[in-house]
């Protein structure tokens, strides 16, 4: 599975176990406006960690936290390379 | 207060209708040439009134020396075989100690080389000196904190043994055994049990592994046999587990969930499953003996056996005969105004019964929420293939943190194989069971499998700071 289908599998479950509604997941969604909610990402940021072996957040010091889902998913695919 | 009229363990282990003796790994010594004899050659003369600290290796030398060194000794310093070196010196300076018991294992220590060092062997000698005047012995333990010097803490004989019912029966026929080392809290109560109780012990020896002790309690017959929760959990992973019959188990050092319980009965269906309640400051408060977690909420509010409890901030307060003195230097105080101690012990009210929540200091802030690891931990341990877990948090940079699980799974059953796929499975199965019983912020964010967990010195699973 490629990582940014992994990535929406995983937003979409999350917000299921959440009791959460998604925005359509589109490349230039505002991910403060996706639906999930801070404890939501962190859950998604754990489970991406054991799903793709990265943490591309807690690993770098100066982690910038991406603003769209386009960038969020780029910052995974890169860190994969 | 009410307790074993143990006026020496001298006397105490005269008492027996029945041969009774200390085993560990490679010697066993009987109680009657211990109740003739000494351990210190001639030399026991020279640790009369002194602080003694007792710095030997094995627990059967430190088991002799605690014999020989009550009513003789003015305080004995126990020091557990996890000290840390580097704290030796100021264990000695605080404490006033002015003389050593050692043994051929005692690791080479600069703050050793006090001017009276007595060496203990597991070879008794018939003792040729005559009586020594008796004085009352301190009892020194120290607490199990993780940095800096450890606290010291003051009982006494009778602060150690209020809890144990005057009622046991010096049949010699009782075998104690323990999971725990002798020189804590923990384990020095299963030591006094069966020296002042009448009965045997079987001590563990350093480095020996589960299966090897598991073998030897079984040789030699054990019948009362006390561990933590972790302890027990590593020892039900150990096919010669089935080799031993104990008619009492018994649990304490960490909260007893539901589902140790439940495996140690259907291991054990013949034996009382007791858990206790205890802490090297408060003492033994309770027993638990219905074979159900927590404890009945009318032990709040009324004093049982001289135990006292109350609930202050969430935590447990404990006022009781045996309750520790104080602290060594007297700097810090143990109780509040009302002669409870704050045992850090956080528990909650569900129905008409209390459970053990987790340590105050343990708590994990997820965005502002508070969660105790262990009430995750029990959850997960219901689960019938998992064996033990451990709950730590995990930084994230959105929450501060999130919990995460490590989980060890039951060993593989034929046909019931752990592969990838059925890895898979299993960790949907956990977090479904999780998100059935808990708020959403507990449910760990990711569970790994793992082959085992650590588990301190003293018994406790080793929780670090995420």
């Amino acid at each position: 599975m490629s990582v940014r289908l992994t990535i929406i599998e995983q937003m979409e479950l999350i917000a299921r176990e959440h009791g959460k509604i998604l925005a359509p997941l589109k490349e230039d969604l505002v991910l403060a406006d996706c639906g999930l909610d801070s404890l939501g990402f962190a859950v998604l940021v754990a489970r991406l960690e054991d799903k793709l072996g990265i943490d591309p957040f807690t690993a770098a010091e100066d982690a910038v936290f991406p603003v769209t889902l386009g960038d969020f998913v780029k910052v995974y695919e890169h860190g994969r390379r | 207060m009410a307790g074993v009229d143990a006026p020496s363990l001298r006397a105490a282990i005269a008492n027996a209708k029945a041969p009774r003796f200390f085993w560990d790994r490679a010697a066993s010594i009987r109680f009657t040439d211990v109740g003739r004899g000494t351990s210190f050659g001639a030399r026991l003369a020279e640790l009369a009134g002194r602080a003694v600290l007792l710095a030997t290796a094995s627990q059967l030398t430190s088991a002799l020396a605690l014999i020989e060194l009550d009513g003789i000794a003015r305080r004995i310093v126990i020091l557990p075989p996890d000290a840390a070196a580097e704290h030796l010196g100021a264990v000695i300076a605080i404490a006033g100690v002015d003389a050593a018991v050692i043994d051929d294992g005692t690791p080479p220590n600069g703050a050793l080389a006090l001017p009276i060092r007595v060496p203990c062997a597991p070879t008794i000698v018939p003792m040729r000196a005559s009586p020594l005047p008796r004085v009352h012995t301190e009892w020194v333990l120290m607490t199990s904190g993780t940095t800096g010097v450890p606290k010291m803490v003051v009982h006494d004989l009778e602060s150690l043994t209020a809890a144990m019912r005057a009622s046991s029966p010096a049949d010699g026929a009782t075998v104690w055994g323990t999971f725990y080392d002798i020189r804590r809290y923990g384990g020095l109560q299963i030591y006094l049990r069966a020296v002042c109780g009448g009965a045997s012990l079987v001590l563990s020896s350093a480095g020996e592994p589960v299966a090897d002790r598991l073998a030897r309690l079984a040789q030699h017959g054990v019948t009362h046999l006390s561990g933590t929760p972790s302890q027990w959990r590593r020892a039900l992973m150990t096919p010669a587990i089935r080799a031993i019959v104990p008619r009492y188990v018994r649990l304490s050092g960490e909260i007893a969930d539901q589902a140790i319980l439940d495996s140690l009965r259907a291991a054990f269906p013949h034996a009382t499953i007791g858990h206790a309640y205890a802490s090297t400051e408060a003492g033994v408060a309770f027993d638990v003996n219905d074979g159900l977690a927590g404890f009945p909420a009318d032990y709040i509010g009324t004093v049982r056996d001289g135990v006292g409890m109350k609930i202050l901030d969430g935590s447990l307060r404990i006022r009781s005969g045996a309750a520790a003195a104080g602290y060594v230097g007297g700097e810090q105080t143990l109780t509040d105004a009302a002669g409870f101690v704050d045992t850090g012990d956080m528990v909650e009210r569900h129905g008409d019964r209390f459970y053990f929540a987790g340590r105050k200091g343990g708590i994990i802030n997820i965005g502002g929420l508070k969660v105790h690891p262990e009430e995750i931990e029990a959850v997960i341990n219901r689960h019938p293939l998992v064996r033990m877990s451990l709950v730590r948090p995990k930084r994230s940079p959105i929450t501060g943190s999130v919990v995460v699980a490590d989980v060890v799974l039951e060993a593989e059953r034929p046909g019931a194989a752990h592969r990838a796929a059925r890895q898979i499975e299993l960790k949907d199965d956990i977090l479904k069971l999780c998100r059935e019983a808990l708020p959403r912020h507990k449910v760990p964010a990711a569970i790994s499998f793992v082959p085992a967990l650590d588990v301190a010195a003293t018994g406790k699973l080793l929780r670090r700071q995420g």
